[in-house]
This record gives structure tokens, sequence and C-alpha cells, in this order.
């Protein structure tokens, strides 16, 4: 393994040793490379002040992401390009001295105050070079408002209103010209590529400071036997969470293990023969995104807000699972699904059902030694249909996320339903609720009030009732109790007049234009 | 937007809708924040330890542990203070730099630790070994209003019998209203950076709105005279009243490290500790009973107004003040009594924000208005209509003051009419009746706000300008830069003086080195008088070029005009550079100080009679909602807002700080909640659990005006309104959309249940749920 971390700043291959690996990108730029254009506004990855731009090879492409360097810790950037508002200006064509997205910035008067605006410029580019890279969409490339707001939910701007912001952004994308990240674009991932296969030739890292000790294997075989001999290591992926307990509450940890450079723990597969998706657990939310929605549309709105696109970028569906929040907005929905989780260790391999692995408030069923492998969803039912959430099927699918704020926010409540009618009649159904209890929890009561009965309002009133003997839900910042609960209830009445074609149902929540 | 105004020499600097000035150096991250800045060498960083107790007695505070941790240099208390320990900004001795002998709220500083990096201080500052014996702690307002425990008297504000009309009139209701609180959440924390200077002075360097008081307090602590302590700011990313007091602690704290160790001392607070130590917009507690006929109109009212004014007095007074002067709002209350109660919690000290208490004020008769509205079944702009200021008569206010500029009347009617309010008003109604689950709500709110600092003196500023040999422009006043556009205002309205371009006048840092004694960039005051004081200055220096011109070329020195670059005087023109080098070699002073004081204000505060406002900023806008009414969640569909910014300064600007402060006001009245807990502790203190509006909050129908017609009829610099913070308060349509929806949940028109603020979806379905069960 190798005790330094190789990446490009900018375009200069950059080698950092000797690091503190909790050292985060902000803390480095800021410090270290004397790069104080990223700011620090909450340090938690929640406001996109310290946005910056990984360039990472994916399916052997290069691609650009937005990332809070707040939370990111330093080894996370070996093999990747880091990108920072520095580079922007000095990379700019027409000599202006500005890339197109500050431009518009500048022309539209997106910048007040100017302390978030390095972020914005940031998940600007990013946005910028997924346009041009996909170009998709009706008029030309021209993202629709919706896809403005999710590339720009993970960015706090106090002053503006965001409005100048949204008109920076279609001036910048009404005629993405080639900057100079796209015309480089071949060369750099060249260069990532050789910078990868360095690594995994040299096996992960292992970096070393005053005593403590950081690892990122790059096979499951590696991992494994590294949990064996630090059974206490804490692991992390993509720190969207870990990095926190860093930031805030200044942990100190004697080994890390970084599980996301495991090449087994990539990506999502379909396994036809098992007839089932198979999410690698460190597989991230901006890899798999398409894909589940692919095979399950109604996640979508869920999948979308579930923290903003940094968050997306690095956190991983293992790690939602894996740190046991009975708020993660993920289990809910696995659950409903029947998901199982795949863990495995030196010693062996087991497979149970995901509602399993969570047996109380902060406790886990994962063993010393053992990882999150992988998760499993089915994908048809045993009679071969699709649980896509189509009416013809029987079929509905729903999950239901309650917040504040509509966009990077945690669930006061998240609820997940899946019903099979047959006939009119409740053939299956599982209920799961996040934010209800100490775990991601079934609603056993309401599914017994519901199951075999005829599919009517009449039913759903008695399982709202039968729901008040499932869960005693926390008053807390969220939400009370009172709320909760009537929340809770409410949302198998909007999943029935949904799946009863109610018009007007919903609330359309997210901009359509 | 976009719609330039041109002024009358069709010069293209004045009302002209220019960029930012750092808006290359936002884009580029050049712009230089506190912390950004090179640090000198040897710089110690500070952190601070806190109390995790609401109200007690300190019986020990066991720093050893935190001074023997490696790495750090010094540990302050109270004891440690060589001057006042205090920085109350009225000098009331109840804000402590540490806490000495008791704690007052949760979050308040007890020491502070200087470390070789900032990591260090933070977990040096963990160390402490902290005994407090709890006392009983006050943390609700009502307890306070219960305990008369106050950190001011009650103030009362009376024209006419408002009990009487209240009983005479045809019909009556009563209320009472929670307004909730509001985080600043500038984006940059609070910090300061302090340098040793020789002769113990101190150069102090903090991101404040009010540079003078700091230097004061930064004197008083390190008991020296004004003189010794310089402090500058070069710009603040994002104040928005939260750094107007404080910003004051850290700087201080930061001055008396560096004075004790004689290193610079730097700090930077983690966004956690700042949502915990320092104020916000107080919340506030609102009664009001009304007497009204049946088109609404009002007879009297009585509005009792209680602040959670937190530990310490800070500026609750005035705010407290302004929120009475807002009671009105729009509106013309024949017989009115207003009382206002300020609260004294065991909770963090409340301060300035945006609005000053205005919007609080505001919102109590904006609910006043639904109320009456739901009650007689009558769509809530008739009743708004019926009861704004009108012609003598009905143009004096509660504290008495002559209405002499609304332009309300015409600027509702233009709206309504842009708006298509009443189709609109019409298809909700429709819509409502055919949708089960979403109801719609649609609403149109005015804006009246004062605009002077209701303490008459603090209406003066002073600006410093120099012209070099070169012919290039220093300019320097008392104002400061929060991303707000003062400085680039101010220099258009400089460049302007002197015919030049834009491009020859230098903007530089606020320092209390080039100019004293100023108030705080606050009250929206910013441009109205810093650019006035500029404008003195450049007057100053063209009256003396003027009369060199008069004596070296024998011409009228009335006739001499600084226009195209050029000073034109008769047949002959000359390059300004050329003048300037001249007037140099001619011994002529280039360099002047401006000073502006504000003209006609007066008030008598013990008899609640005056002239507190050079005159009003006004605003309309109509917001529309959608509410599930099986969650409580709610959008905004569409926001139409027309805004009265006089004959504008930088249209852009303006621009953007109507839209600015339009979500900021939505975030404080819908999404943003402080929640404390049964401790007193603050739960929700970083993004992560407290929630601003994000873009996706802010409808794709934003249609933002300015009003054309616009035209301060007080001769204010440019004829133009001040802007920073009328706008935030056209979110009140937001709010009373919220109501509209619930109220179509109502089988027939009903008593609204009250919805308080921020119209969480946990509150919108109390109050759905309240108002089917019929309610009353």
């Amino acid at each position: 393994m190798r005790g330094d971390i190789h990446f490009l700043l900018g375009n200069d291959v950059t080698i950092v040793s000797g690091i503190d690996p909790q050292t985060t990108v902000l803390d480095w730029l800021r410090t270290r490379a004397r790069r104080p254009g990223s700011k620090e506004g909450c340090a938690e990855g929640d406001c996109g002040a310290c946005t910056v731009v990984l360039g990472e090879l994916i399916d052997g492409k290069l691609r650009y992401r937005a990332f809070n360097s707040c939370i990111l810790l330093m080894p996370a950037l070996d093999g990747r390009q880091l990108l920072t508002v520095e580079d922007l200006a000095a990379a700019s064509i027409d000599g202006s001295g500005l890339h197109p997205v500050q431009q518009a910035m500048v022309d539209q008067h997106g910048s007040q105050c100017g302390f978030c605006t390095p972020g914005f410029v940031m998940s600007l580019f990013a946005l910028f070079q997924d346009t041009q890279r996909f170009n998709s969409g009706a008029d030309g490339g021209m993202p629709s408002r919706h896809r403005i707001d999710e590339a720009l939910a993970g960015n706090l701007c106090r002053c503006t209103g965001y409005a100048p912001i949204v008109r920076a952004a279609r001036q910048a994308l009404a005629s993405p010209a080639e900057d100079e990240f796209t015309q480089r674009s071949g060369e750099i991932a060249d260069r990532l590529s050789q910078l990868q296969q360095a690594a995994r030739q040299a096996g992960g890292l292992h970096l070393q400071f005053d005593g403590r000790q950081y690892f990122a294997p790059t096979t499951l075989a590696q991992l494994w036997q590294l949990l064996e001999q630090h059974p206490d290591a804490q692991m992390v992926a993509g720190a969207t969470d870990v990095g926190l307990w860093m930031t805030k509450q200044l942990k100190v940890f004697d080994v890390l293990i970084n599980v996301c450079e495991v090449v087994e723990l990539q990506g999502i597969r379909h396994d036809q023969e098992n007839n089932c998706l198979v999410i690698g657990a460190a597989a991230r939310y901006s890899d798999v995104l398409d894909t589940l929605v692919d095979h399950y549309p109604t996640l979508r709105p869920m999948l979308t807000r579930l923290g903003a696109v940094q968050v997306r970028n690095a956190g991983t569906i293992g790690g939602n699972i894996a740190n046991g929040s009975p708020i993660g907005d993920m289990p809910p929905a696995l659950i409903a699904l029947g998901s199982r989780l795949v863990l495995s260790s030196a010693t062996g391999r087991r497979e149970i059902a995901l509602e399993d692995f969570f047996i109380d408030y902060g406790k886990q069923d994962l063993q010393p030694g053992e990882c999150v492998e992988a998760i499993k969803l089915p994908v048809h039912d045993s009679a071969g249909q699709p649980r896509t959430g189509s009416s013809e099927s029987g079929h509905h699918l729903a999950v239901y996320k309650i917040s504040k704020r509509f966009d990077q926010d945690i669930s006061a409540l998240c609820a997940a339903i899946a019903v099979r009618l047959e006939d009119g009649k409740v053939a299956s159904v599982r209920l799961c609720f996040g934010g209800m209890a100490g775990t991601p929890k079934r609603a056993v009561k309401a599914e017994q009030a519901l199951i075999g009965q005829t599919w009517k309002e009449a039913t759903i009133l008695l399982a709202q009732q039968a729901m008040g003997d499932d869960f005693t839900p926390l008053s807390d910042w969220r939400a009370s109790s009172e709320y909760r609960m009537l929340a809770a209830q409410n949302m198998l009445m909007r999943f029935y007049l949904e799946s009863s074609g109610e018009t007007v149902a919903q609330l359309p929540l997210a901009h359509s234009a | 937007m976009n719609d330039v105004q041109k002024n009358a020499d069709g010069l293209a600097v004045v009302h002209q809708p220019l960029a930012h000035d750092s808006a290359i150096k936002h884009v580029t991250g050049r712009a230089v924040y506190i912390d950004d800045m090179l640090e000198p060498a040897g710089v110690v960083h500070v952190y601070v330890g806190t109390s995790s107790c609401a109200h007690g007695r300190i019986k020990r505070l066991q720093l050893d542990a935190v001074r023997a941790c490696p790495g750090v240099v010094a540990v302050l208390t109270a004891a440690d203070v060589p001057g006042v320990n205090d920085i109350s900004p009225l000098h009331k001795g109840d804000d402590e730099i540490f806490a000495s002998e008791t704690v007052e709220f949760h979050g308040q500083v007890l020491f502070a630790v200087a470390a070789e990096s900032r990591d260090v201080a933070r977990r040096a500052a963990r160390l402490a070994e902290v005994d407090i014996e709890p006392l009983p702690a006050i943390l609700e307002v009502a307890e306070a209003l219960e305990q008369q425990a106050f950190v001011d008297p009650t103030h009362e504000m009376v024209r006419g019998d408002a009990s009487e009309a209240i009983a005479t009139a045809p019909h009556q209701l009563d209320g009472e209203i929670h307004i909730g609180g509001q985080d600043h959440f500038y984006l940059e924390g609070q910090a300061a950076l302090s340098i040793p200077q020789e002769d113990g002075d101190m150069l102090v360097y903090s991101s404040s709105q009010h540079p003078t008081e700091l230097q004061h307090l930064v004197a008083q602590a390190m008991g020296r005279p004004d003189n010794a302590v310089t402090v500058e700011v070069r710009r603040m990313g994002g104040a928005f009243g939260g750094k107007e007091t404080q910003a004051a602690q850290w700087a201080v704290i930061t001055a008396l490290v560096a004075l004790q160790t004689g290193r610079a001392a730097k700090i930077r607070l983690d966004r956690d500790d700042d949502m915990i130590s320092t104020g916000k917009r107080h919340d506030f507690v609102a009664r009001y009973q009304v007497g009204f006929g049946p088109n609404g109109s009002l007879h009297g009212i009585d509005i009792k107004l209680a602040a959670r004014c937190g530990m310490s007095a800070d500026l609750s007074g005035a705010i407290s003040d302004r929120a009475m002067f807002h009671a009105d709002n729009a509106y013309f209350l024949p017989a009115v009594r207003i009382r206002s109660y300020r609260c004294r919690t065991n909770t963090v000290s409340n301060t300035a924000f945006r609005g000053f208490g205005g919007p609080q004020g505001m919102m109590v008769i904006e609910r006043v208005m639904d109320a009456i509205a739901a009650e007689l079944g009558l769509d809530p702009l008739q009743v708004r209509r019926a009861n704004l200021y009108g012609g003598k008569g009905r143009n004096l206010t509660p504290y008495f003051m002559t209405v002499e500029d609304n332009v309300l009347p015409q600027m509702m009617d233009e709206l309504v009419v842009s708006a298509d309010y009443e189709q609109r008003r019409q298809q909700v109604l429709d819509f409502n009746h055919d949708s089960r689950v979403i109801k719609r709500g649609i609403a149109l709110t005015p804006v009246k706000f004062g605009i002077s600092f209701t303490t008459s003196f603090l209406n003066q500023a002073g600006a410093l300008v120099h012209v070099y040999k070169d012919g290039s422009i220093h300019l320097n006043h008392g104002g400061t830069e929060m991303g707000q556009g003062l400085f680039i205002k101010v220099a258009q309205v400089t460049a302007d003086a002197f015919g030049l371009e834009l491009g020859r006048v230098k903007i530089t840092a606020t320092n209390t080195g080039k100019v004293p004694n100023t108030s705080a960039t606050a009250a929206s005051s910013g441009s109205d008088m810093n650019a006035m004081a500029a404008l003195d200055a450049c007057n100053k220096i063209k009256r003396r070029l003027s009369e060199f011109i008069a004596e070296q070329f024998k011409v009228d020195a009335a006739a001499v005009r600084f226009s195209g670059g050029k000073v034109v005087f008769g047949e002959q023109a000359m390059d300004f550079n050329e003048l300037i080098t001249l007037a140099y070699l001619g011994r002529i002073s280039l360099s002047a100080t401006g000073y502006y004081r504000t003209p006609k204000i007066f008030y008598n505060r013990e008899q609640a009679r005056g002239r507190p406002f050079l005159y009003f900023a006004y605003g309309a806008a109509v917001s529309e909602v959608e509410v599930d009414t099986l969650s409580g969640e709610h959008r905004l569909r569409r926001v139409d807002i027309l805004h009265d910014v006089g004959r504008s300064l930088n249209p852009a600007i303006d621009m953007g700080q109507i839209e600015g402060g339009f979500v900021q006001g939505a975030g404080w009245l819908t999404t943003e909640e402080l929640w404390w807990d049964d401790q007193g502790s603050l739960r929700t203190h970083a993004p992560s659990t407290y929630k601003i509006p994000v873009s996706s909050d802010v409808p794709e129908a934003f249609n933002v005006r300015i009003w054309q017609r616009g035209e301060n009829l007080e001769p204010t610099i440019h004829r133009s309104k001040a802007v920073g913070e009328p706008p935030l308060m056209l979110a009140i349509s937001v709010h009373s959309a919220i109501n509209q929806a619930i109220a179509a949940c109502a089988p027939q028109p009903q008593r609204l249940p009250p919805l308080d603020s921020p119209a969480t979806p946990e509150r919108v379905l109390l109050c759905i749920q309240q108002i089917r069960n019929g309610a009353r």
C-alpha cells in the first residue's frame, strides 16, 4: 500500500504526504494550498460554500461532480482531479479572465455579499459540464428549472433570493460553449487513469500520522483482512456523516478504513438469475440513481431530495444503512420493497432481511470484522410482475418524505408504502416509516389491518387507527409526536387516493418549468 | 428588470444597473474576508468555552487542563479584562465579555483560549471543568410576562380612546399570534483579527456593521481611550443586522488576547457556536382586540406586543419601539392603544435583524386584516383597502406623524392589474371548490416602512474624499459593505459628482481612522446618509476647484461644470486630470471630509409623538400558495411584487434587495424555526436543522418590478429611497395566502384558527385539523 496521496490540483500532479488523514480538503485548500476561494459556511456539508468539483473516472469516462470540501477527507482525492474556483478564472479561453458561469453570475447580479458565490460558481460549473456532456433536453440542452434547482439545492444563499442565480444558470447554459476543461478532457482522463492504475497496483492507501492509521483498500479480500486486524476500526465511505463527527464532535479515530475504493463494492447491476438489483455497498447515490429510477420510477422524488447533489455525489447507500440512522431516507423505501442485505467478512457471507439489520436505536446487526457488502432489491414479484408501481401489475409503490424544507432537509418522517392489489383486495403490503421510531420500522399492525381487505377508504381509516398502536414517535425540533403520527396516518390516505386515481391528490412539489 | 432610468445629464453612472463593485472578485474567489487575509507571523487562534446551563451561579471554572493542552498559548477569563468587562451597546452593563459570577443563557461565553492552531484551540476549550449551580430560568415570554421580568420599561403609544371605539363598533374580535424569531444565517460567520501596534494600540479587522462602536468597546475593554484603537471593515459575508452589535464580543476577545500575548489573534466561530451564542430576531407574542364596521373598516384597536429580548437589553428597546411604529403598517387606526413589553428571558440576547421589529409589528395588523375578512366573509384585499391611510382626517399615525407621501393606493391598483389578482382569486376559489386535498390561497399585502433611525442622533454620517495628483479618486465613508451594494451606490454618486467614469473612483475599506464617530450601517439608511456625506465632500472639492478656475480663467465660478471627464466653463473645457494638476500646483486642497445629518426628524418618546421618519418606503406583493391538507406542506406558486425605491440609484442593486429581502422574509415565516428544548438549549443551530430557503423554494413565476413612478418627495440623494429592509415584509403576503388556503378547508366562513409563524407543515396541518373540527 502507498503512503501518500496522488491527485491533480487543477492540471498539476500533486503528492501530499505526512498529513493527518482526517484533514478536510477545505482546510487543506485554505491553509496549506493558500487557495482561500472556497469558503467554510457550516463545516457539515449543508451550505455548499465550500463546493469544489472533482474530476473522476467513472466507467472509464471523465465526469465532473460537485462535492462539499468541508467534509471531504484529503485521502479521498487520491486518483482524482480537484478543481476549485481559482482554477476556473485561470482557465478562461477568451481571455476575459472569467469562465462562462462566472461571467453569467456577474452579468445577472448573482452575487451580493459574495461569500456563497464560489460555491455556487462550482455547482454551476458542474452543471455546465453535465449539460455539455449529455446535451439532453428538448431545447438544445437547456436544463429545466427543476434541473437547475436540483443542481443548486446544496448551496445556500442568504442575500439574493436565488432568482438572479437561476438567471445566471440559464445564461451560462443557453449556449454552453466548450471550455478548457472539455477541451482537455481526453488528456485529463488519461492522466487520471494512470493515477488510478498506479493506486491499484500499490494495493490502495495506507497513511500513518501521529500513531493513527488510515487505510483505503482496493479489494474486498483486503478489506476483510483489515477489518479482522482492526476490529475497532471506524469504517468510512462518503464521510457525509463521519465527516461531521470530526468537524463538529472533534472525534479522532485511531484506525479509519475507507471502503470507497474497493472494486467489488461499486456500482449497481441487474442479477437476472436471482431476479434482483444488486447495489454495491460503496455505490454512491449519484452512481445508482438513474438505474434505480428506471426500475422504480416512484422513488425518484425521494432520491432527488435525499441530501443535495454534493451529498449524493459522496454519500453511499451502504453508508446510509450501516450508520443505522432512524431518519435515513433510503432504508424505509428499501424495506418496503423487501430488500435484503449481504454482510460479509473474512470468515463468510450472510444475507438477512434489511429490517432485521436495525435492532434498536444505534444498534445494528453488524459483527466485528464484518462489512455491509451489498443490498439486493427484488425486481419482479413471484408472479413475474415488475414492481414498478404501475397499476396494471397491481403493484403500487410510493415514498413520501415530509420535511420543513422541500429540498436538502432531513425527514421529519418518511413513509414508504408498497401494496399489491388483486381483484380490489390487498394481496400484499409493506408499510415502512422513518422518523417514527428509533429505527426505520414497519407498521405491522396497520399492515395487518390492510392485508386481505378491500381497498377502500373505510379500510384505510381502520389501518390508520391501527397505526396508532404501531408507533410512539418522538417530539423534537423536526416535528412533534402528534404531528408525526397524524402525518404518517395521512400518508396512507394520500397513497390510497393516488392509487384510486383521485385527481390533484398530490402537491406538485417541484417546478415543472 | 433592467429598466434603466437616465439622469438629467444622460450620464451613465447614477441610476444605472451597474454590477456590484466586487462582483468579479466574488465569482473568482478573490474577494477577501477576514479568514482569507494573509495571517501575520505568529498569529494565535482563539476559541471560546461556553455555558451549558441557561441560568446559574458559576461555582468553579477549572481551566488547568485547558492551559496544559499542548499548543495552548493563553487562557482568558473575566479576571483578565484590564478595562470594563462589558459590551452592552447602550452601556447598560448587562452584556459581559466573559461571564463573571452568573450565566444568563445556554451558550454564554465563559473564557477564551488562544492556541497555535484553531483546531487545538477548539479541542482545548472542551477540556474545561465548569461547575454551575443552576438557578430558576425564564425560558418563555409568557413566564417573563407573568413574573414581570423586563429588560426595559413597558412603553405605550395612545391616540384616541381605543376601548370605547372597540366597544361601540358593530363587530369585535380578539386574538393572539405567536411570531417566531429568525437566525441571520449570514454565510460568513463571526470573525475578527486583532494586530497589536506600538504603544499598546490595537488594529482590529472585523466582520462588523458598526466599526465605531466596536472601536469604543475594544478601547473600553483594554482600558484605553478610543484613539488607541483602529477598526477596519472591507466587507462582510452577509450581516442582516446580525453584525451590528453581535460582532463586538469576538473582536474584543481577539484584542484582549493580542494585548496579553503580544501576538496577532484571530477568531472564527464554528457555525453551531455562532448560532448558539449570538442573538437573533425577536420572537413576539401579540394580542389584539379590535372593533370594526360591516365593511371591515377599523373603529378601534388595542395591541399588546411582547418581545423575547433574551438575557440583556442590547437593542431591544429600539427594536420594540419600531415594532410599535409599524403596528399600523399601511392602515389608519382611528383610535389606538399599543403597549410593548420587553421580556427578559434566559436565552441569548436578541438583536437587530432586517426590519428591526417592524416585521413583527406588521404581522399583527395583517393578521387582524385576515381575521376580519374571514369573520365577515370578505376578500381580505377589500378589508385592507378599506383601511389604508388616506387624505386629511385619515393620515395621522399612532405616533402623530402625518403620512404625506402615501402612494399605496396607486401602487396597489397597479399591482392588482399586473398580477391579475381579481381573476386569479376567482380561480383559486373555483379550484378549492373542486379540490379535496390541495387547497390554494392568494393574498395581497402592502408595506409602509419608516426610514430613519428612530433614535434621532444616529442619523448622521461622514465621508472622506481625496483627489490624488493624477486625478484618481479615493472614496471613503462610514458605511460598511455587507453585500447590499452600498459601496457601488456611493461610488456612483461620487463619480457622477465629478462627471467621471466609475472606474476613476477607488472604493476603500471602512476605517475608523478615516471617518470617525459613525453610526451602524443599519436601518436601511446606508446610502441615504453616506452618499449624501460623500456628495458633500465632493461638493467642497468642486467648489474649491471652481473658484480656482474662476480666478485663473476669469470666469464665473457658478458656471463651472464637471461632466464627461471634463471641466467645462464658458466656451472652454479641460480634462479633469489637467485641472487637478493645475490645482495641485496652485496649492488647492484636493481632499475633503463630508457630513450629513437627516433633516426634519424629531421625536418625543415620553409622549410618543413626533416625526421619527424622514419618509416612508412602500411596496406591495401578491403571493399564491398551494397547501397539501394531508401533510401541511405548502409551495409558493407565484409572486408578484411592486416596490417603491424612489428614483433608484442602481436598479440592479435595488432589484437584488427586493428579491433577496422577500425570500428572506418568506423563510422567516415558513421554514425557519428556532427550537429550544426545555433546558433552554437551542437545538436548531446549523443548516442541517435550521432551514433557510433554497433555490427550489422560489417560484418560477417571481415577477418583481421597481415602481417606475417612484420619486422621493424628500430631497434625498438623487431622490432615491432606502431599500434594505422594506422588501422583507412583502413576504407577509405568503403567510396571509397560507391563511386563505387554510380558511378554504372550512365548510363555511368562520373564525380563522391562529396560524402562528413560521408556518411549518406541522403548524399548518394542526390549524387545518382545528378548522375542520369547526373550533372557534
